[in-house]
This record gives structure tokens, sequence and C-alpha cells, in this order.
């Protein structure tokens, strides 16, 4: 047991700063539980987020020591507890008090894509076949806890506030789950490119390295993306045949 | 009423979790206007760390399956106390729910014949439980949400509520405030419909996370809605025991549905010593057959005792601990890793299966479950009780307030299976939204009393009433206490003394809840949150107690030291919790209704 100053950001949006708590550690303590040791003993209203303590819900999201961590997966014996433990809040979204932040951005954005429409039903009591390997791309799109750290983590959102004009990497990963479902008839290429902003990320991986779920956000959702967004709307010869033939926009599911 | 914010809905939702959530969507297509009220963000409920499954007899892997098995199983596995017309209802739709989350975009595992896979569960006589490897709860609650969003609802997340509002008999919507600013909400509505979950913060150890606090029985309760079946509280044979921080967090029953065995410090597989008489012709005899079952290798082997019923699992790790056979820090082993003496690619499989079980004992307890075995024991889970509800529309006995979903009571009886509580969400939310949006569609306006609201405003507002004696931790203080009480006295293995002890207990307790002072103002104050918690974590507590005293035998979930064999006599019976007259809470028996005789037939049919 060893007591450890830890340093919270305490504060709303219109001001706040680090105060200094200290709490006794444990063996198997995790930040969350320092968090709530603080809480009961020297900080009643403390605000943080958290539910499941257990890695699922994605709530206690915050920057320990400056890296976006989930305060119930980080292990206090993993860290240097001879010095003091900064803990903030995710700093891409505005404060709304101490640990808490408005993420109402994660859920505006996700209303603007387009919803899963299926094909029809495969069988007659309305259920579809489909191979364990054609799903498992999606399923690890489907991991995802929305934690947001991957948003909090992102240039585009956390130095360039594109907030409205970028969805950001948890929402490329939906879109994604989306468009490679095998079952989906739907195309969210033209919003992708042209209001979701695709573009804007220059692939410096630094949502992938901070998720929790370890989902290779980069590599398997949005590279894929730009491929198919670049295949769509930049490919010369398509370009061509569409003038030639007068076609419309070709889906690129058909 | 200055500082309220007053909004209105034809049904009104109290919990986002999956019963809450398909509740919503049911009624928003019936075509009323809904409103969904989270404690949390949209998302983040507590369905979200379900793992193993949900229970549907869609016989994709196993054709004998079949409804009436899935009805025999839940009856069985809740001592004959169940609703039995809940029972039969939710054995009856839960596959086409299954089905209907699949049209939404839910991606399950599959069979190799490309159907959605279902896997083994303590209970099930047959592979029953469609599922996503160990995050089953996560693809549910995200289908649901990503579904409901577009589906015109309106949702005041973050936001609690402190009080239903009634007009006259009627349920007239409720009272609560928005986290973020701390402002007091009013929403009219209707019909409403509670699906706020358990009451697990009553205990120390639990697998539950701080929303579970009883909120919807209470606030069900204090309107004048009966409870049912308190006494049956679940505690699930594995949760972690190690690290102390990480006591309590649910290991899913997924690892034993793979193959993974109990032993206990001798190396003993202890399962095969306890076997109840009623489950003797459905057990394996030999470790052989129960692997066998686990890989579904062989239709006639029986499954293994670690896939006995979760009381019954529960308690066996209890005695091993208490004879002194448990692991270093007071659990049993539960292994997985021995897989690799049966088949190649033993940690890949693992992994595959149980991702989320891997990731946590590695990233928690530092170990490797493909390698080395896991130190398990009891945690409080889920609870059957709750608030009582007709089978068919899910209404309670206030007109127009329903519920559905762990804080509603029947379909579990006095045990639940795994992977019926998922199942239970979908099949009795749609139920409950259905029949709250065609009862408000019949209904006039209601009107809600300003008195009412004042009495609610000043109620939710006395905690931050800084003249108040400060009591040193103030109410997470008591809310230890509580915990400590409810483990202790009122947990696994209980005893009138010991009950008794615990209602006086809480009757100090709920005085000292008055009196409990949060410093800070009413912006996201979780100080402030708990001390309003208490009110609900009490009158839960104090039902579990009561009705825990007044069955005198051992059933089930509910394990009595002074009366340990089940008694007959109680089996025809259920414990209903009321508020009385001048606010005392009373305890009736009543009998369980007949059961038809078909049902009762196929019940025969499968013993």
């Amino acid at each position: 047991m060893t007591t450890v100053n830890f340093k919270i950001w305490r504060g709303d949006k219109t001001a706040g700063d680090f105060q200094d708590y200290q709490t006794q550690v444990t063996e198997g303590m995790v930040v969350l539980d320092a968090v709530h040791q603080i809480q009961s003993e020297s900080a009643n209203d403390l605000a943080c987020r958290w539910n499941c303590k257990a890695g699922k819900c994605g709530s206690c999201s915050a920057e320990v020591n400056g890296m976006p961590r989930l305060m119930c997966m980080t292990r206090l014996n993993d860290m240097d507890l001879s010095k003091s433990i900064t803990i903030e809040p995710m700093r891409a979204f505005p404060p709304i008090k101490d640990l808490v932040t408005d993420v109402s951005h994660n859920y505006r954005a996700k209303k603007k894509i387009k919803p899963f429409k299926p094909r029809k039903p495969d069988n007659a009591d309305g259920s579809w076949n489909m191979q364990q390997q054609d799903v498992e791309r999606v399923q690890e799109f489907r991991k995802c806890i929305e934690c947001y750290l991957c948003q909090d983590v992102c240039h585009v959102l956390r130095d360039h506030h594109k907030h409205d004009e970028f969805i950001g990497p948890r929402f490329f990963v939906y879109v994604a789950a989306l468009e490679m479902h095998p079952l989906d008839e739907t195309d969210r290429l033209p919003e992708l490119k042209e209001t979701q902003g695709i573009g804007y990320c220059n692939i410096t991986k630094c949502c992938t390295k901070v998720c929790p779920e370890h989902i290779t956000i980069t590599d398997n959702a949005i590279i894929p993306l730009k491929e198919r967004v670049a295949d769509e709307f930049y490919d010369p010869v398509k370009k061509v045949i569409r003038r030639l033939f007068g076609l419309a926009k070709p889906n690129h599911k058909s | 009423m200055t500082d309220v914010e007053t909004v209105e809905h034809d049904v009104l939702i109290i919990g986002a979790g999956g019963a809450g959530l398909r509740a919503a969507i049911e009624a928003s297509g019936a075509g009323v206007s809904v409103g969904l009220v989270c404690k949390s963000l949209l998302g983040k409920a507590h369905t979200v760390m379900a793992e193993g499954g949900m229970a549907a007899a869609m016989a994709n892997v196993d054709e004998r399956d079949s409804w009436r098995t899935h009805f025999a199983d839940t009856m069985r596995g809740g001592y004959y106390l169940n609703n039995w017309r809940m029972a039969q209802i939710h054995a009856q739709q839960a596959p086409d729910r299954v089905r209907e989350l699949e049209a939404w975009g839910a991606v399950f595992d599959r069979t190799p014949a490309g159907k959605i896979n279902q896997r083994n569960f303590g209970g099930h006589a047959h592979p029953r439980l469609a599922h996503v490897g160990d995050r089953t709860g996560l693809e549910m609650i995200r289908t649901l949400q990503d579904h409901g969003i577009h589906q015109g609802i309106d949702v005041h997340m973050e936001c609690t509520v402190t009080r239903l509002l009634k007009d006259g008999e009627r349920v007239a919507g409720a009272f609560g405030y928005s986290r973020e600013l701390g402002k007091f909400m009013v929403f009219k509505a209707k019909a409403v419909v509670m699906a706020t979950g358990g009451i697990g913060r009553a205990y120390k150890v639990t697998s539950n996370s701080w929303e579970y606090t009883g909120d919807g029985q209470t606030l069900a309760y204090d309107a004048g809605a009966e409870l049912i079946d308190m006494e049956f509280v679940q505690f699930h044979p594995t949760g972690m025991v190690w690290p102390p921080s990480v006591r309590g967090i649910l290991v899913t029953e997924g690892v034993r549905g793979e193959g993974g065995i109990l032993k206990n410090s001798h190396g003993d597989r202890f399962m095969f010593r306890d076997i109840p008489d009623n489950y003797k012709s459905s057990t394996a005899d030999t470790p052989e057959e129960g692997w066998r079952y686990v890989t579904k290798t062989d239709i006639d082997a029986r499954r293994p005792p670690e896939l006995l019923t979760r009381d019954h699992v529960a308690r066996c790790i209890r005695r091993e601990v208490r004879e002194g056979r448990g692991s270093p820090h007071g659990g049993a082993f539960l292994d997985i890793a021995w897989i690799k003496e049966k088949i190649p690619n033993a940690e890949e499989h693992i992994k595959k299966k149980l991702p989320s079980m891997y990731h946590q004992f590695k990233e928690l307890a530092g170990i490797d479950i493909t390698k080395e075995p896991m130190e398990v024991g009891p945690t409080t889970h889920y609870v059957m009780g709750g608030i009582r509800v007709d089978g068919e529309t899910q209404m309670t006995a206030v007109p127009g307030l329903y519920a559905a979903g762990e804080c509603a009571a029947g379909l579990h009886g006095a045990n639940r299976l795994g992977g019926n509580s998922l199942s239970d969400l979908i099949v009795f939310g749609k139920l409950a939204g259905e029949h709250a949006a065609a009862f408000a569609k019949q209904r006039a306006t209601v009107s809600v009393s300003e008195a009412e609201v004042k009495q609610a405003q000043s109620d939710a507002l006395s905690p931050l009433d800084s003249s108040r004696a400060t009591l040193v931790g103030g109410a997470y203080q008591v809310q230890y206490e509580l915990q400590e009480l409810m483990q202790d006295k009122v947990g696994i293995v209980r005893t009138e003394a010991e009950m008794l002890e615990a209602i006086d207990a809480i009757e100090l307790l709920k005085e000292k809840a008055q009196s409990v002072s949060a410093p800070g103002n009413r912006q996201y104050n979780p100080g402030w949150h708990t001390a309003l918690d208490l009110k609900n974590l009490l009158t839960v507590s104090e039902a579990v107690a009561r009705s825990a005293v007044r069955r005198r035998e051992s059933r089930g979930a509910h394990t009595r030291d002074d009366f340990p064999e089940k008694d007959d006599n109680y089996s025809a019976f259920n414990f209903i919790v009321r508020k009385g007259p001048d606010g005392e809470m009373q305890v009736t028996q009543e009998p369980i209704p007949e059961m038809p005789s078909e049902l009762r037939q196929i019940i025969e049919d499968h013993k």
C-alpha cells in the first residue's frame, strides 16, 4: 500500500485547473478505483462517467498522464507511482464538469449516417444465410464500445475542430461496418466524400493506437473506404464511360 | 413551477437498455410520441455487459429444440414459481425477436450452414443461445440503439427519475433531473414503461454498475404497484475474485459452455460430486461424456455438471471455499486452458470464442486464460423478483404503468437460466411498448398536480441543504454500510435471525439517509446523486429481506441455513410486497394461478 498523489482536472466549461488529491493505492487497483476512492473520501462532487468497470461500455474515457485511456482498464501498478498521476477529461470535446465532457457531437454524427437496410430475406422465416468468414470483418468493427478515444486523439477533431465536416474515426468504422455488411444494400459513398470528410484523414493511425478494443481502424476500415471513394469518384476510366454512356452513377454494391 | 422544464409524450420509457429501447421502438412504430429517459448516455446501459447470449429455440444447431423444451427448461430452472404464461410467451416469441435483431443489423456468429449459431448454457437442454463471441449484450444494445435513433424517439440522456406522477389512480408521468445542469424535468405521459434494470448495488460483491439501485422497483412501489418474488436474488457462480478492485466482475457462463471446468485446490472436479435429483437424468456421468456434449460431437451426450443452474453452482463453490478447498483468494478454479489436451489450436479457439474474457483477465488480473485457470466466486448478478405485471400486457397494478426487463418479474421464478435475460428484454420490451402505446391511444390527456411536482422538487433538493448534519463520508458511507449489511445478512445463505437484524439495521440506515448532505451544487454532482439513490436501495433491500424471511425453505437462489430443504408447501405461492396505507411495507403470500393442462403436460413430457 502506497499513498499516491493524483492531479485531477476540476472545472467546467468556463474555467478549470488541476487539483491534488492523495489516496492509498492497493494491489490491482485501476485509475477508476482511485477516482472513486477520492470521490468518497475527499471530493464527493467530483464528476466522472463510468458504468461497467470492465472495459465493455466505454464510459470512463479520460486522459491519464496525457494518454487517452479507459480509466477502468488502466492499472496503477503499471505506472510510476512515485510521481503524480494526472487525470484530465478528453480534450477533443467541450468540458461539462471535471472529467465529464460533452460528447453529443458523436450522437449527431451517427444520426447523419444512413441506417442499415438489408436485402430481402433468404428464407421464409425472415432469416438470411451468411458464412462466418463473410461476417468476420464486420464483427471486428462491431466490437467498438463507443468510448470515443479515437475521436479524442484524432488531430482533425482535436486540433482543427472540424466537428461539423468530419465524422471521425469512430464513425468511419461505423460506416465500414455497414458498407461491408453482407446484407446491406445502401450506398454511403457520396456522403462519405462530400459531408463526412473522409478526405481529411491522412492516415496517421493515432486512432488505431489508442483503441482499447484493438480494432485496426485505419487499415481495415478507413483505408478501404478511401479506396472505395477514390474508385467511385476519381477513376478516370469510369468517368469516361459514364460520360460516354450517360449512365447514372453506378451503385458500387450492385 | 419555475426552474422546471416540462415535456410531453404519449408514452414515456424509463430506462434505455435492451427492454427500454425495444419498448421505445415498438411504441414509436405504433404511431405515438415516445420519450426515452436514460440514466447514463445512450448505449451504455447494463445490457452492454451481457456476455453469453440470448436464449431462443430456433433449433439451428440441434433440430430437436422447440419452444416447448425452452418453456419446460425455464420452468424447471425457476422451480415452478414462474408466471407460466410469461414463460410460454417468452419461449414462443424469442426466436422471432432474435431474427428481428438480425434484420436490424445484428451480426451473430454463424453455423457452418450459415445460420445464427447457438451455444450451450446452464439449464438449457439444447444449444440455444444466439451469440456474438462473449459480447452479445453489446451487439444487442448497439443494434437497438442504431435502429432506434431513426424511429423518431426523443432521447433524454443522463437524466434520473426520482418520482412517478399520478393523476388519480392513473400514472401521469415522471419527475426527474437532467444531470448536465442539474435541471428539473417533468415528463407528462399517458403511459409509462419502467425498464430500469436491477438492484445489484445493494450488495458489496456485484457484477452490476452504479446504475443498478432499484429505481424502477421503488418508483413503481411508491406509486402503488406490487413487487413479487423479491427474495430471489441471483448470485452468479463465476465473478472475478482477485485483485480486490475487480472482485465481482462477471466471468461469463460461456466459459463453461465452451468446455471450462471447475476445480478446487485439490485439483478435484467437485461439481461431479453433487448433482440435484431433478437434473440427474440429464447430467453427464463422466468428464468424457461432458466433453462430447460441449463439443456437440454426440447428440446423446448429457451436459457436464458445470452447466447445472446458477444457484446450484454458486452454492457448490461456496461449499468448497468454506470447507477449506478454495483457491488462494477464496474462490474456485475455472479452467478453460485444459482444452488444449483435447483440441489443436486451443489458444486461438479460446481467444476467438471468449475474446473479452481473455482481455479482461489479461488486463485486470495479469492472467492468460489460455494458459492458466481463473479464480472465480459468486457475485450478485440479477434479481428474479421485481415489479408484478400482467403476463400478456406487462401492465402493473397502476393503470398506464408498465414494466419490462429485469425490473419486472415473473418469467424467471426462483432462479433465472443464463441467456433468458437478453431474450426477456426483447420479448417483453416489445409487448410493453405495444400495450403502452395502445393504452395511450385510447386515453385522454393527463394532468400533473403542481403540488406533487413541488413536493418532488423539495425532496430532490433536500440532500443539498447545507444546514444538514454532515456525516463523515456522506451518502457514499451509507451506501457502503448497506452493501456490507446485505452481503453479510441477506446474502447467498440466509437465516431468520440475521435477516431480522438486517431489517432493523435498514431502519437505522433510513434515518441516516434522511440526513446525509451532499456538498457541491446541482451540476453533475455524483454525491448528490448517490444521496438520491439511497432511498431506492433501502426500499429494495427491505423488500428482499422481508420477503426472504417469509419463505421458510430453500429454493432456487434463496438458500436458508435454518430451512435447508425445499418445502412443497411453498411451491404454490409467491410473496407480494405492497406499500400499506401508512407507508409501511406489507408482505403477503398469494397462490400461483393454476397452470392449463397443456402446459402441465409439456412439463411432464420433459421431466
